[in-house]
């Protein structure tokens, strides 16, 4: 067994697991404020092919994330206003804004279609520290985006826990009439929250798009990432750091394949590891949409139900 | 404090040179669509007093207390603190008067620490929350009324009372001066209520204000320094309490038993035993909702159960309507068992049922009446209306329904017509003939006019020989109706007595737990 390669196989898993982190935050932030948002899949199919013509056009991948970043919270204010301002049925909303998304991505890639971008985001080099044998691929090999992944999430996780706006975000995915009765408006909570998320899977399609893949395939990019994500939440149990190790075991899974190719391990089927996240996907859905596996798993208990305030 | 406003006003109990009250409504007036909830309204609070709003359900004293606490806005008249006029726009204005409301239903998230739900809203605090000085700060205020509490338990595990008390040192902490306790002690086991008590004598001797919302007669006059009762939104007394005050009286005000509705009993004896129930328990999640309940009820009679909202009548009906599972004991209908066998059993042997809630769980709001109908009627797979319109027909004549015909959709009608429709469902039977009505709240939200039908038709189907079970809030109703009066109160028996003979003062005191045992 050549050590090598599952080594460079680990830090591939940390480069989609780097997508998974910030689509999956995004998913956070939104369901901490008591929205769900099932678009995730659409969103980052949207902001990676914008990502793409604009870094292409202009040659800079920043404007290119920029731009991911931007069309992410364009959708997610679609959905905010829907669910929260028009109190819309959120799982419809989100239904239809993967199906939106989709739609557009396709439009607005016809001509990239098959195509590879040029400008791609580097990995970062810390001289000799990334020449370590073993950890040095893993750990000090990895692009800069990564690293900032990483920073969001243990940020997230201060933010959440410690923070008076924390507190208020948590309270308002719990229980928003409580969060009412103090005067707080649960709607701009909620709307503010759903844009944030939204910025955040936008970061992570034009992460994926520009950082990852390179070549645009409306079928084959995102590869069902999104609705990864959004099981990833939840077995994550709402909780940022927690979400970071989920998302490098689900990243080690989804790549699998090709290092037992590389290894020409025969006996595990190819095809049955990248399955298993879209089997826990399927298995977080249920667990959502139960009560009582909700409450066990930790899910915020106001999640997927509009703030009508309570009047006689 | 000077008056040197013109607007300073003076509350209806004192004139001239006293102090101005901590808080006061000045002929308030509040409309919801289709009922005036309160009619000019005055009310006035001293600091370190305790005053009473007591009143019946949907008397008004909610919506005088929302007004108080800047939830509702009057449509007229004003609330004045300490003599100022104020515009309370908003509970948070009314807290940054020093008004607060510790809510019934507690806003609380369960999921927080007890610091955590103190501080939540709070605007004078760093963004990095520093939790060992948060956690300090609310034992302090907690400890300073003898409330104490550990900051740092959550919430979801606390007893009902503990959560009550995270509300009100809540309130403290936000700097409240005047507290708004509403029905606090709806939810309290008898020792909470006595600690909430001392609490609330601590708290007016640190010279807080509390306006007690309650419609047990017993409590308030423990409690209360004065008492002002409502009814129908309008103020109907104004008393002194602690003692000072008979609770006959108080009823008297509360219930207006000058009105007298019109009692109707049966009129010839009653046959044989239709619903037996032995032993009856029902536990939901841990919680005791019925206890060892045991009755019967007879051809040709009404019992009524009485009862304050919540003390378990709604699972009652629905445990004799099959729609639960009895924990233990019996249930039998006409000799035989219904026990546990779900609400068609229950129906096959003659049971009908008016839920409490007629367009949600009684009718399909969207169907026509003739569809309605025929919910309880012979199933075929294709559905038959030619058969069951002439009966439709019928009986939208016989129950004085106003209604286009049969074709008429269920929500289309006012509720009083709805409810007709529904008892006339129930009461011509389904498939089998009913010998038992199992009805609850039958004239609640209804019009004079449809109040005296709905009852008058309870009392025909009585005098046709079927057994009624009457389960109503409305005390007057089971008194001028009910054969025998049974009150329930927290899931147990408390007082049984014939209708003819029932004293309104047993009866309420019975239904405020003030006494039990089983007598005439």
């Amino acid at each position: 067994m050549n050590s090598n390669i599952w080594l460079l196989s680990f830090a591939d898993s940390v480069a989609i697991a780097t997508t998974l982190i910030l689509a999956a935050l995004g998913a956070l932030f939104t369901e901490r404020a008591g929205v769900l948002n099932l678009g995730i899949e659409g969103m980052l199919l949207t902001s990676a092919i914008t990502s793409f013509l604009v870094a292409d056009s202009t040659g800079s991948v920043w404007a290119g994330l920029l731009l991911g970043i931007i069309l992410g919270a364009v959708l997610a204010a679609i959905h905010a206003l829907l669910t929260v301002v028009l109190r819309a049925n959120q799982i419809v909303s989100g239904l239809a804004l993967v199906i939106f998304g989709t739609g557009l991505a396709n439009f607005l890639g016809k001509p990239a279609e098959g195509k590879t971008i040029k400008t791609t985001i580097e990995p970062m080099s810390f001289g000799p520290l990334s020449d370590i044998p073993g950890i040095g691929p893993v750990v000090f090999g990895q692009d800069i985006i990564t690293y900032v992944a990483l920073a969001i999430a243990v940020l997230a996780s201060w933010f959440l826990f410690r923070t008076r706006a924390g507190l208020e975000v948590r309270a308002t995915g719990d229980d928003p009439a409580t969060v009412d009765a103090q005067g707080l408006s649960v709607a701009t909570i909620r709307i503010r929250y759903t844009l944030l998320g939204g910025a955040l899977v936008g970061f992570g399609g034009a992460f994926h798009m520009l950082g990852q893949s390179a070549a645009w395939h409306l079928e084959a990019t995102t590869n069902g990432v999104g609705w990864i994500a959004l099981s990833l939440v939840v077995f994550a149990g709402w909780r940022p750091i927690r979400l970071i190790f989920g998302a490098i075991l689900f990243g080690f899974t989804l790549q699998l394949p090709f290092t037992l190719q590389a290894e020409q391990i025969t006996f595990i089927p190819s095809a049955l590891m990248p399955m298993l996240p879209y089997l826990a996907t399927l298995i977080a859905l249920i667990a959502l949409s139960r009560p009582s596996s909700r409450n066990i798993l930790g899910a915020p208990k106001a999640l997927g139900i509009p703030f009508v305030r309570d009047e006689r | 404090m000077s008056n040197t406003s013109h607007e300073v006003a003076s509350g209806p109990y004192h004139s001239g040179g006293a102090a101005p009250s901590a808080l006061s409504a000045h002929s308030v007036s509040k409309r919801f669509p289709g009922v005036l909830a309160n009619d000019s309204v005055d009310f006035d609070i001293q600091p370190g007093e305790v005053h009473t709003l007591l009143g019946e359900n949907g008397a008004g004293k909610s919506t005088l207390a929302a007004m108080l606490c800047g939830l509702y806005q009057p449509d007229s008249g004003y609330i004045a603190r300490n003599g100022q006029r104020v515009a309370l726009s908003s509970p948070r204005a009314g807290l940054q008067h020093g008004i607060a409301m510790v809510h019934q239903h507690f806003r609380l998230v369960d999921r927080f620490t007890v610091a955590e739900n103190v501080i939540l809203g709070s605007r004078n605090l760093s963004f990095v929350l520093d939790r060992r000085s948060i956690n300090e700060r609310v034992s302090e205020v907690a400890e300073s009324y003898g409330l104490p509490i550990d900051p740092t338990a959550t919430v979801g595990d606390l007893s009902v009372g503990q959560r009550q008390r995270v509300e009100i040192v809540k309130a403290l902490y936000q700097g409240a001066e005047i507290l708004l306790l509403d029905e606090p002690t709806a939810v309290l086991v008898p020792a909470e209520v006595e600690k909430l008590f001392e609490n609330v004598h601590a708290m007016t001797q640190a010279g807080k204000s509390i306006v007690f919302i309650s419609h047990k007669l017993g409590e308030v006059v423990e409690i209360s320094d004065r008492v002002t009762v409502l009814r129908g939104g309008k103020v109907t007394g104004h008393v002194s309490g602690r003692g000072a005050t008979d609770t006959k009286d108080l009823a008297r005000l509360m219930v207006g038993r000058d009105i007298n509705l019109g009692t109707q009993r049966a009129s010839h004896p009653t046959g044989h035993e239709v619903l037996q129930i032995r032993d009856l328990s029902l536990n939901v999640n841990g919680v005791n909702v019925l206890s060892n309940i045991s009755f019967n009820v007879h051809e040709g009679e009404m019992v009524g159960i009485a009862g304050v909202a919540g003390n378990g009548q709604k699972e009652l009906a629905d445990t004799i309507a099959g729609l639960l599972s009895p924990t233990s004991g019996s249930i039998s209908i006409g000799g035989a068992t219904a026990t546990d066998r779900g609400p068609i059993h229950a129906r096959e042997l003659g049971l009908a049922y008016v839920p409490e809630d007629r367009l949600g769980m009684g009718l399909v709001p969207s169907m026509s009446i003739l569809d309605n109908l025929l919910l309880t009627r012979d199933r075929h797979i294709v559905v038959d209306r030619a058969s069951v319109r002439p009966e439709a027909t019928r009986l939208i004549e016989q129950f004085e329904i106003k209604a286009n015909g049969p074709d008429h959709l269920a929500r289309k009608l006012s509720g009083g017509n709805a409810q007709k429709v529904l008892l006339a469902r129930e009461l011509s039977g389904g498939r089998t003939a009913t010998k038992l009505l199992v009805v609850c709240s039958p004239t609640r939200g209804l019009d004079v006019g449809a109040i005296e039908t709905v009852r008058r038709l309870l009392d025909d189907a009585r005098s046709a020989g079927q057994a009624i079970l009457l389960i109503s809030e409305d005390l007057d109703e089971i008194m001028s109706l009910a054969d025998r009066i049974l009150v329930l109160y927290r899931g147990s028996i408390a007082h049984e007595t014939p209708g003819e003979t029932a004293q309104i003062a047993t009866v309420g005191a019975a239904m405020a737990g003030l006494t039990t045992g089983v007598n005439g």
